[in-house]
């Protein structure tokens, strides 16, 4: 436990008050009641995600999706949507990578009919014909959307080329190609091979008590079995840049160039990840968006958004350093941000600036749970990563343990300078 | 029993706004400045946004660099927002770190430094913003909507500001705009959160009790008479698809149309939330979504209404479908709006709406920084009953009402059509 804020910290969930229960086909459930609050916040997961797209029928997961709530074998589209529209209620599924993921909240009195929806789309979805060709075109529309965003493009091209022969280099939503090669019954094959309740995750947060709770899941979802489910494959292992890579995405008519810098990550369970993201933190979060919001930003004055992310999946990640700046100061960022990522591999962050970083990850995270799609949230990364129902009791003690050359090991395992991949998408270079 | 708001106002004229909240340990603090883009003149458009990114370039006390990391280290947040009537600035904070916020508000209230050379560094900064927003289809049509919606009115401004403008600014503006709305009597603090109202209160007079009122404000601007005939705006730019937003004017927040008026975007786009309400419903089953998406002429569909002091604009945005035409789309919404303007709607439609809008309501309570907040958001346009009042006052709203909300202000002599008009340019250039 934190000597710093230890009242703050009994707020966070933990082993006293989560409950977890696995019913016997294979569903995981985590609950933590907030009585404070009149609705209730549904979440969770399959485990059947993008990875299992075929090449030719990529984005197929996230049609499948996005289609199970156009209609159920009781319900056409609208009846389902006026249920749960009517109630004030939302429910919504997305595929991503890993996990064909499902989010919903109600009033507490709702909860009922938000799981019988739920369960209807999950089991018995209808696909309907028009509603498909609705939904292709949505999609198509969706991707012609993203192929004009600067951000989008240097984002896709990023993964397709730090994560190449990898599943994680594929984009999720499909390309125009594959999204027409789609058919009806695609959708069906896929939601019968790959739905099911092996690996399944459901949270729920709000003014609901844990046996409600479980009572309500076993009712809508205790009985499927599907003795077919076709599990996710073993993911292959990520390869590090053996040279640097440079790539720019033209657009015309654009006025700001989005740039992307980085190189790989720890996966989110890797010994490392910790100290990683203590040091990404201190690279491009702490304060005004770090060291490289520091130079970018404050002292070059070159952009509006400067910083870096640490996106730490299952089995790898991606370390990356982003910017959005005019078209005529592209190589000057290019240029600070290489020398930012150079000094941070090369010396050890301050003692200050760790004891900095130390105090605010142990400081926010109370602060960051104070509504029930928070907590929920929270819950769903303890399963989804097996961190253990006390992990947030443990981890001021672990963020204390991080030393500086933990820091500089971290980030000499994972970003090259030399190997650094450099992606751009704005107006053609000069 | 919802938690008692305590009233005070200051003989300098500040006003508190204070919630006790004790089911999270954090406080939530809110300053409120009655100053946005509605009080800028041309040729210094953006200049209540600039103000605000200099009020973190730090003063005496808390130096440039040493703010930012203050928060940080203590676990807090901390941002700011500037909007067409208010600039406010926010931090969240462990209970027992919240003096830090109160002290650094109180001191850049007067003290902020507006040094030279970090004005001239924060100009690209914005420039740089900007040109983020520009790369936006919709930011582009926006623009032009808005300046073709008003002729004299403020409004016409987008916030971030003309970008000639941004060019020219000058400190001395900054600072001038900073010294004549940044005062006592022009401000509003709100708190809610896990404290003692007290000793909150005792704390802030301490802080803010010597500060001088500045001189009174003419907050008045010149109501323009509604628009007499339609206007209509093409902007054109790359990729393949086409945008349709129509902006009407709408009654300000006090009006009591105003509460009509929200019930009728309930019916014609989807329940919106209430703003920073947490997360929104679909709208599926509203009406436009069913003349236009389900019948393919757009893929999706969005209205709405935005809480100001002045009449500002209710927004109705279509992705006109790739097999469709921003003519087909206009004309569905117009026989969609004709339908509400001959028709009586039924009340049960009026009273699903509510129930929605309660459901909303709900969501955005169980968060204490909503509930702060809208204890300062409410008097920036108009008082806090407003908004304790608001389910009462929807609850009050008749089929009448709604007819005659739809002939009054969605009149098409009353709005701007614009289009985005895509040149077919492939977007990306290989």
């Amino acid at each position: 436990m934190s000597d710093l804020f230890p009242e703050a910290w009994k707020s966070l969930p933990g082993p006293e008050d989560i409950t977890r229960v696995e019913l016997s086909n294979g569903i995981t459930i985590l609950t933590r009641s907030n009585f404070d609050s009149p609705s209730v916040v549904v979440t969770g997961y399959l485990d059947a995600g993008t990875t299992l797209d075929p090449d030719d029928k990529l984005g197929l997961a996230h049609f499948t999706a996005a289609a199970l709530m156009r209609g159920t074998q009781k319900r056409p589209f609208q009846e389902i949507y006026n249920e749960l529209e009517s109630a004030g209620a939302s429910l919504g599924f997305g595929a991503s990578v890993h996990n064909t993921g499902f989010g919903g909240r109600c009033l507490v009195e709702d909860l009922p009919l938000l799981f019988s929806l739920f369960s209807e789309a999950l089991r018995t979805p209808s696909f309907p014909e028009d509603q498909v060709e609705r939904l292709r075109d949505q999609i198509l529309t969706s991707l012609s959307i993203q192929a004009q965003d600067t951000w989008d493009m240097a984002s896709l091209v990023f993964d397709q080329i730090l994560f190449a022969g990898h599943p994680y280099a594929r984009p999720d939503d499909g390309t125009p190609e594959t999204i027409r090669a789609i058919q009806v019954d695609d959708l069906r094959s896929f939601q019968k091979r790959h739905f099911g309740p092996q690996g399944m995750v459901i949270v729920v947060v709000g003014g609901v008590s844990a046996s409600e709770v479980i009572d309500r899941v076993q009712q809508a979802v205790g009985d499927w079995e599907n003795p077919d489910q076709i599990m996710p494959p073993a993911y292959p292992p990520v390869q590090a840049l053996g040279e640097p890579v440079r790539r720019h995405v033209p657009l015309a008519g654009k006025s700001q160039t989005d740039l992307l810098m980085g190189s790989l990550a720890p996966r989110r369970n890797s010994p490392e990840y910790l100290a990683a993201s203590v040091g990404n933190h201190i690279l491009g979060q702490f304060g005004m968006m770090g060291r490289i919001g520091e130079v970018v930003r404050e002292q070059a004055g070159l952009a509006y958004h400067a910083g870096t992310s640490l996106n730490a999946m299952l089995a790898a990640g991606s370390w990356e350093i982003s910017a959005g700046v005019n078209p005529v100061n592209l190589e000057r960022a290019i240029d600070l941000i290489r020398k930012e990522v150079d000094r941070f591999v090369r010396e050890p962050v301050t003692a200050q600036e760790l004891q900095d970083t130390q105090d605010n990850y142990i400081g926010r995270l109370p602060l960051s749970l104070e509504s029930n799609g928070g907590v929920a949230n929270s819950l769903l990364n303890l399963e989804r990563f097996q961190l253990g129902l006390d992990y947030y009791r443990r981890l001021p003690q672990m963020i204390r343990e991080i030393t500086t050359a933990h820091v500089l090991e971290a980030a000499k395992s994972y970003l090259h300078p030399e190997n650094l991949l450099v992606v751009s998408s704005g107006p053609e270079l000069a | 029993m919802p938690n008692p708001v305590t009233k005070v106002r200051f003989s300098n004229g500040l006003q508190i706004h204070l919630k006790e909240i004790h089911t999270a340990p954090l406080v939530s603090h809110w300053v409120w400045y009655r100053v946005g883009s509605r009080n800028e003149k041309p040729g210094k458009t953006g200049i209540s946004h600039w103000v605000e990114h200099m009020q973190f370039k730090g003063t005496a006390q808390f130096p440039n660099g040493d703010l930012d990391k203050a928060i940080s280290r203590e676990g807090g947040s901390w941002n700011a927002m500037t909007y067409l009537d208010w600039t406010t600035y926010y931090e969240k904070l462990p209970t027992d770190r919240i003096d830090l916020a109160l002290r650094l508000e109180a001191d850049r209230m007067i003290n902020s430094l507006y040094d030279p050379a970090e004005v001239e560094s924060e100009r690209t900064v914005i420039i740089s913003e900007r040109e983020g927003k520009e790369n936006e289809p919709i930011f582009r049509l926006d623009e032009a909507i808005q300046i073709a919606a008003f002729d004299s009115h403020p409004y016409r401004y987008e916030v971030i500001g003309d970008m000639q403008d941004l060019w020219k600014i000058a400190r001395a503006d900054l600072y001038e705009h900073y010294r004549t709305y940044y005062t006592p009597n022009n401000t509003l603090i709100a708190l809610a959160g896990d404290f003692n109202t007290e000793k909150i209160l005792a704390r802030l007079t301490e802080l803010y009790g010597d500060i001088p009122a500045g001189p009174e404000i003419n907050g008045q601007i010149e109501i323009e008479p509604p628009l007499r005939a339609e206007r209509r705006v093409e902007v054109s730019g790359p990729g393949d698809t086409t945008y349709l937003r129509l902006a009407y004017r709408a009654p300000a927040a006090r009006d009591p149309d105003f509460f009509a008026f929200t019930v009728l975007d309930s019916l014609l786009s989807g329940p919106s939330g209430l703003m920073m309400s947490g997360g929104g419903l679909s709208n599926k089953t509203s009406r436009l979504y069913r003349a236009l998406v389900e019948r393919e002429l757009s893929v999706s569909i969005s209205g709405g209404l935005q809480a100001t002091i002045d009449p500002f604009l209710y927004v109705i945005t279509a992705i006109v479908h790739p097999r469709s035409t921003s003519e087909a789309v206009l004309a569905a919404i117009d026989a969609e709006i004709q339908r509400l303007q001959n028709h009586l709607v039924d009340a049960a439609e009026i009273a699903r709406a509510i129930k929605q809008a309660r459901a909303l309501f709900a969501y955005g309570s169980e968060n204490i920084s909503n509930q702060a907040f809208w204890l300062g958001f409410a008097e920036m346009f108009g008082d806090y009953a407003w908004f304790e009042n608001y389910m009462q006052s929807l609850e009050q709203v008749t089929p009448q009402d709604v007819m005659r909300i739809a002939q009054t202000y969605l009149q098409s002599s009353r709005r701007v059509a614009g289009t985005y008009l895509p040149t077919g340019e492939a977007g990306e250039q290989e």
